[in-house]
């Protein structure tokens, strides 16, 4: 069988755009435009790399609102082959082990694949979970924080994982899970001809239905999700004001305030 | 309230020495354990380490288990989840704890999903509410909203962010008890660490002083300037994300939502203008002076300091004014 990535994407609110609101703490999807999570074209990236190499094709899947097929549209533009998209109201206010849950059991209707690859974290929820616990409910091993890929081959991987002390060559056997962070490459565009080819492609669609020979109805959306948000505040910001130095004594201000703060 | 399970701490050991979050996260683990009236306990998993474990008791550990192997040496997520889970499983806890390091946010998953439960990431507040339930705080949105989370499956699992937790030494919990549990490994996780490639040169995100540069610099070498300022200060060169995407410095040294997350005790910002990214890796340094020409700049929003004007006239006085000080001062 050819070799076989699959990239999980996330459908995320452009996060230097969107507005909050400052009374109830919740965002406003609707001020700002949705984008591919950052993280995930670097995991796409990857893979398109891979399949230069030894050939094989990429499915790229989305859990998220009927929107993300904008985001499988662009996949396809940068080098996917196919497009999987799990939309349903039953899959609505997942948590990370509901979401990796989910994700677990269209992987596994999928059938084979050889590699996964995630992006480190997403710029919204920012936990960097759905990847390891993915990763635990397929039951083949991780590796995390991956900043470089030495060798691939039919078998095993060779990456260089970042751990913040120190950077570790890391060998595993396939089928296995990565998550890549942005050293790992830059993210090519697609050519006007791949968007226009990525416009006609078809997007299947799977909602909990699909997946209730795999999977237990009551471990998607917000039954499966053991943790719950009960309160939600903003950030207090304005806690200091900033004091604004200018002219010729600022630097004079500026040494004896390091001073006093024993920094000099 | 109803009786509750210990608390667990996950003792990060890696390379010779414990992460100091280890100490932090045993705490805030000794206030939650008192509030709970249960009993704290340390897990530590590496190889050699054995001698290691009393030195958790001093931070309230009552109890520490450890799992020596040669295999455990170096960081394998499957064979630490393995230990961990059946630990769990055996020890039915409260809570359990464990640091929001890299090692620790690729450890966590693998462990509530093999568990089924619940787990919150980079909290920065672990709270008991009235009913004894406990609450979870972490930022979520790139900082952008402070959300409190609840878990209703046993155990609550949480990784905790880095320098949040004030390491207290206490007197009361000099000894304790240390169990070396002798566990069968499994045979081949498909995981092989192969070697050490390349130390990092800093750890930026333990650094107490960051002299951080951004876009306002106009030439790579300009870098130096920075250089002599952080080094006369006894700190570490910072950067936002243009800098090292132009390749001017290496990744090591970002600061940001995508680099590093600091908090020194002072954070000197030059002409860096606060994009929301760079913001949510340095907003809760303790003192924050900002540099920068244009006085609409985000950062000065949450500086302490903020010098209007060019960086390049007011970096070198800086640098003249402090060596002239150290001079007379002798």
């Amino acid at each position: 069988m050819e070799f076989h990535t699959i990239v999980p994407i996330k459908y995320v609110p452009d996060i230097e755009k969107v507005k909050f609101d400052t009374k109830t703490g919740r965002i406003d999807r609707s001020s700002a435009p949705g984008e591919t999570n950052p993280f995930d074209l670097n995991a796409l990236e990857t893979a398109v790399q891979i399949k230069e190499k030894l050939g094989g094709t990429i499915t790229v899947i989305s859990m998220g609102p009927p929107q993300a097929e904008f985001c499988l549209r662009d996949a396809i533009s940068r080098g996917a082959d196919r497009a999987i998209l799990l939309s349903d109201v039953k899959f609505a206010g997942a948590d990370t082990l509901a979401t990796s849950y989910t994700l677990a059991c269209a992987i596994k209707k999928i059938g084979y694949f050889d590699l996964i690859i995630c992006g480190e974290k997403t710029v919204d929820g920012d936990t960097g979970q759905v990847g390891p616990e993915l990763a635990e409910h397929l039951g083949i091993p991780h590796v995390a924080y991956v900043s470089e890929l030495r060798k691939v081959s039919r078998n095993k991987i060779v990456v260089v994982c970042d751990m913040e002390d120190a950077y570790y060559l890391v060998e595993v056997k396939l089928p296995a899970l990565i998550t890549v962070t942005k050293d790992i490459n830059t993210p090519r565009l697609p050519s006007l001809k791949a968007k226009l080819r990525a416009r006609k492609a078809k997007i299947e669609v799977w909602n909990a239905k699909d997946l209730s020979e795999i999977g237990n109805l009551s471990r998607f959306g917000v039954s499966g999700s053991p943790t719950s948000v009960c309160r939600v505040v903003l950030p207090k910001i304005s806690k200091k004001r900033c004091r604004i130095l200018r002219g010729e004594s600022a630097v004079k201000e500026i040494i004896e305030i390091l001073e006093k703060e024993g920094f000099l | 309230m109803r009786k509750h399970g210990e608390v667990i701490v996950f003792a990060e050991y890696h390379e010779d020495h414990f992460h100091p979050i280890t100490f932090e996260l045993l705490s805030k683990g000794r206030e939650i354990a008192d509030v709970l009236k249960t009993k704290l306990i340390g897990v530590l998993i590496g190889y050699n380490v054995k001698d290691k474990a009393s030195e958790l008791f001093r931070y309230g550990a009552q109890k520490v288990v450890v799992f020596d192997d040669k295999r455990l040496a170096r960081f394998d997520a499957v064979l630490y989840k393995h230990l961990l889970v059946n630990f769990v499983k055996e020890e039915k806890p409260e809570l359990v704890l464990i640091g929001a390091t890299r090692l620790g946010r690729s450890l966590a998953p693998r462990v509530a999903a093999a568990l089924n439960t619940g787990l919150t990431a980079d909290c920065i507040d672990i709270r008991v509410d009235a009913n004894g339930d406990i609450i979870q705080v972490r930022p979520a949105f790139t900082g952008n909203i402070i959300a409190y989370i609840k878990t209703r499956t046993k155990p609550v699992m949480a990784t905790v962010r880095y320098r949040v937790f004030k390491a207290k030494k206490l007197n009361r919990y000099k000894k304790g008890e240390i169990v070396v549990k002798s566990i069968k490994l499994p045979e081949d996780t498909g995981i092989k660490v192969l070697r050490k490639e390349r130390t990092k040169m800093i750890r930026i995100s333990d650094a107490e002083i960051v002299v951080a540069c951004g876009r306002g610099l106009k030439r790579r070498e300009d870098i130096e300037m920075i250089e002599e300022l952080a080094k006369l200060l006894g700190g570490v060169v910072g950067a936002s994300r243009p800098l090292v995407d132009e390749g001017w410095i290496s990744r090591d040294h970002q600061v940001g939502f995508s680099g590093n997350v600091v908090r020194p005790r002072l954070y000197i910002a030059c002409g860096i203008s606060g994009s929301p990214q760079h913001l949510a890796g340095m907003r809760n340094s303790k003192i924050i002076v900002a540099i920068n020409i244009d006085p609409s700049a985000p950062i000065f929003k949450i500086a302490d300091y903020g010098i209007v004007g060019d960086l390049y006239e007011i970096i070198p006085k800086l640098i003249e004014e402090i060596k002239r000080r150290r001079k007379t001062r002798g």
